[in-house]
């Protein structure tokens, strides 16, 4: 039974791999790599890493892959032409095949006694999230850390790179959305605290808004919230 | 199954991926080719792993799995990046820093 699902996976890891290099459309690479990701996360399962299998699927196949098909959407990658004529792409397949050889031979052929076994006896609970979790969280403590640190450079790296660049293509519209001025008052925490009352009797009383603010030491974020300068104009958003 | 098998797997995909690596001249293409070598990476850990019977391959697995979610992030960034300024997304013509 488990040969018949190791050849299965097997098969469908490497045909999909196959699959991700020769297909012409990006898009259909993308789908082939999911197929590809989860015949390796069944093979995951065979060698009783059940937790990398789980995140397997549900980390690569499902949030990396749906980051790729929004990419592939956005930009629009079109065919291209497989058969360019530099001398890269007549030696990349024969590198390839070496290479394919070349590790073969050098994993088979090195004296590890155990890869001509089924591995080490099993034990209850290898590879389940407890041990894994009780492995991270004792004695490889410190990876751990330092990979939740490089998501989270990655992630800031991934917003600064792809944001919109202001200065090469001045967006005016967005600029003038943006800067939209509103009435005044409103969405402030003025408006809650029942200061605009207040200001409406001192401008009856003949006092500018800004003297009455200053006055009565309204602190600077009410002041950011309700532009001094904006004038009063009703039908902004 | 012996462990020998999967490695032999591990090997080919690898293979597969450098080739892809190699002759693809669309760079979402080749951050998925470097995709494929990673896991087959992964998959010759998960299988010394096994074969050793400690878990210590395992824990390498996932932070492998983390890289590669971090590289997979910055990459598209700079792809998005590359189309917003209308630049051809072939890397064979993003030959400025004469790679």
């Amino acid at each position: 039974m488990s040969q018949v699902l190791f050849f299965l996976s097997a098969i469908g890891a490497i045909t999909a791999a196959v699959g991700v290099v020769m297909l012409r459309n990006p898009f259909y690479s993308v789908l082939a790599l999911v197929g590809h990701l989860i015949c390796l996360a069944a093979l995951f399962l065979l060698l009783r890493a059940e937790f990398v299998a789980a995140a397997q699927v549900v980390v690569y196949a499902g949030a990396v892959m749906v980051l790729y098909v929004f990419v592939v959407a956005y930009v629009g990658g079109g065919e291209e032409d497989m058969l360019g004529g530099t001398a890269l792409r007549i030696i990349g397949p024969l590198f390839a095949l070496a290479l394919a050889i070349e590790l073969c031979l050098t994993m088979l052929g090195s004296a590890l006694k155990g890869i001509n076994t089924k591995g080490a006896p099993y034990i209850l609970g290898f590879g389940t999230p407890r041990h894994i979790g009780k492995l991270f969280l004792t004695t490889y403590l410190f990876p751990f850390e330092v990979a939740s640190l490089l998501l989270l450079v990655a992630a800031i790296g991934a917003v600064v790179l792809a944001r919109r660049r202001r200065g090469l293509t001045p967006d005016d519209e967005l600029e003038r959305r943006i800067h939209a001025p509103r009435p005044r008052y409103t969405g402030t925490m003025a408006e809650g605290g029942g200061i605009r009352q207040e200001l409406a009797a001192a401008q009856r009383a003949g006092l500018s808004p800004v003297e009455t603010r200053h006055r009565e030491g309204i602190d600077e974020g009410a002041q950011l919230a309700a532009p001094i300068a904006a004038p009063e104009q009703e039908g902004g958003w | 199954m012996n462990i020998g098998w999967y490695l032999t797997v591990s090997a080919i995909i690898f293979a597969i991926g450098a080739a892809g690596v190699l002759t693809r001249r669309n760079p979402l293409v080749i951050l998925l080719c470097l995709e494929l070598m990673l896991n087959a990476a992964n998959l010759a850990l998960v299988a010394f792993a096994r074969m050793h019977g400690g878990e210590a391959g395992q824990v390498f697995a996932l932070i492998v799995m983390v890289v590669a979610a971090c590289e997979v992030t910055v990459g598209l960034g700079m792809i998005v990046a590359i189309h917003r300024r209308n630049l051809p997304i072939d890397v064979d013509e993003l030959s400025q820093l004469n790679g």
